[in-house]
């Protein structure tokens, strides 16, 4: 039996924003479903129906409003995301939650191939030992994406949009996790680039990893699902009436 | 680093502090462990500073309880130490690194007696050592151990902002407060400050408290978030939580009134 490493339950999103006369926009509704590893569920809809939204609350980065989101590790052991402590979320993002988006958020002064190696190092340690091997793998990374050696002692700030984006999928996915969520990974990359993610991605879940993932490129949706949802699904009443 | 999984390292109960008619903290409570780095924000006014100097037992609050784990006898609360017991946690467990270099520092003694100051207060007496000690802890804030018998008042702001932080972190404590430690800097000397409490606090799992009303710094260096106004703590969260999705009305207003932290 296949035990899942996702579960969401009746989970609902509304956000209230107070400065706006108390505006209430609810974005998604009973959202039910499942993820096993070795499946990469892609979400469909227009934009504006909370696909990133969703992920989002898997990741724990927005709130629920009502449900329950549970992330069960591979000894059954499962984690109620919506009520955990702050302590128990960056565990768990360190250990087994990944999020990959096209955006890198730099961090003045450090080098690319700190910056990729990191995610490493909160559990090798940071001895001298540690870092050397943390830096081999995180080459490994960056050559395979493309990065150019000359740029890998300089900090990203100064690289062009696909760079940082090829830099962030690095640093993202060094670090094998069992959960994947793919915030448009692809978007404006060139097409031998998105061939690599494509790549990098297929490995982590034959690799037995699940994936959750929004990809605006049909073709590349079509290479990685194993499953599709509708997010027309999740529509709240009040939405779908608007 | 081994982090104790069994208890926090403080854990703050119930803390309510007025001036006068005016309620400067009102029922804090929250729990920080190792290796975690808390910001705490809001605007000027909100009781932040009041917050630290309870948690760091400068100010005694009028009630509830601020405790600490010792590294041995457990959660202990601060306000019924010994004086004596608080003042050598001071020195030794605890670091304080204030907003202005010259509350922080001693200004007429020199950068390297500054940074050695704490462990001569521990009982060091070789100077050789102390000397090589600080020379060391120089270098690793990115001062030039050159200038280790320079006085502070003929360095820059950012790099007394650094001595302070090697003056704090050369007894290796386990929970360091910080107040305002990057405002009055020039942006790019902000980053190498930044830089550096990023680095020292990520390696040697040091847990930490920064008071900061700059939301980019909580989200560059804080794990967790504590928003206050008037006196009360309004929000918490992970620092992403708390600033991608704002649930309270101020913190609303808070996060919408920047550009993009």
């Amino acid at each position: 039996m296949i035990t899942p490493v996702l579960r969401l339950t009746k989970v609902s999103k509304q956000f209230t924003l107070h400065h706006q006369n108390g505006l209430a926009l609810p974005v998604l509704n009973d959202v039910n479903f499942e993820v096993s590893a070795g499946e990469c569920v892609v979400l469909d809809g227009a934009s504006g129906m909370g696909k990133s939204t969703l992920l989002k609350l898997i990741y724990a980065n927005y709130r629920v409003s009502t449900g329950s989101i549970q992330h069960i590790d591979k000894d059954g052991e499962s984690l109620e995301l919506t009520t955990a402590t702050a302590r128990e979320l960056i565990a768990v993002r360190r250990q087994h939650i990944g999020y990959v988006s096209q955006f890198l958020r730099v961090i003045p002064r450090i080098s690319t191939l700190d910056l990729v190696a990191e995610p490493l190092l909160a559990e090798l340690g940071y001895d001298e030992q540690a870092v050397k091997q943390a830096r081999t793998l995180a080459s490994v990374w960056l050559t395979r994406l493309r990065i150019p050696e000359r740029l890998w002692g300089l900090a990203p700030a100064t690289f062009s949009g696909g760079e940082q984006q090829r830099v962030n999928i690095a640093r993202s996915m060094i670090k094998p996790r069992s959960l994947l969520l793919l915030d448009e990974p692809t978007a404006s990359l060139d097409p031998q680039n998105t061939q690599t993610v494509v790549a990098l991605i297929h490995e982590a879940i034959t690799a037995g990893a699940a994936a959750v993932g929004i990809f605006h490129d049909q073709a590349v949706g079509n290479q990685l699902a194993t499953r599709r949802i509708d997010m027309a699904n999740f529509r709240s009443i009040t939405c779908a009436a608007q | 680093m081994p982090v104790d999984t069994q208890s926090p390292i403080l854990r703050v109960t119930g803390l309510n502090k007025s001036y006068g008619d005016r309620a400067a903290l009102i029922d804090a409570s929250f729990e920080l462990w190792s290796g975690e780095v808390l910001a705490i924000v809001g605007e000027s006014g909100s009781g932040k500073t009041t917050l630290l100097n309870a948690l760091a037992a400068r100010d005694k609050p009028d009630s509830g309880s601020v405790e600490f784990q010792l590294r041995e006898g457990g959660l202990t609360d601060i306000f019924k130490m010994t004086e004596a017991q608080r003042r050598l946690l001071a020195r030794t467990d605890w670091g304080f690194v204030h907003q202005n270099s010259a509350d922080g520092l001693r200004m007429e003694v020199s950068a390297g007696a500054n940074v050695g100051e704490r462990l001569m207060a521990l009982g060091q007496r070789h100077y050789g050592q102390l000397r090589a000690t600080a020379c060391d802890w120089l270098a690793r804030v990115e001062i030039d151990p050159a200038r280790v018998d320079d006085l502070p008042r003929h360095f820059s702001g950012g790099m007394r902002q650094r001595l302070q932080i090697a003056r704090n972190l050369v007894t290796q404590p386990r929970l360091v407060f910080m107040d305002e430690p990057t405002s009055g800097l020039d942006v790019s000397v902000q980053a190498k400050l930044l830089d550096l409490l990023r680095q020292l606090t990520q390696r040697l799992g040091l847990a930490s408290i920064i008071v900061t009303h700059d939301l980019a710094v909580a989200r560059l260096l804080a794990h967790r978030m504590i928003v206050m106004r008037r006196g009360q703590i309004v929000e918490t969260g992970l620092t992403d939580q708390v600033l991608d999705d704002p649930q309270h009305p101020y913190t609303q207003l808070l996060v919408s009134s920047v550009l993009q932290p």
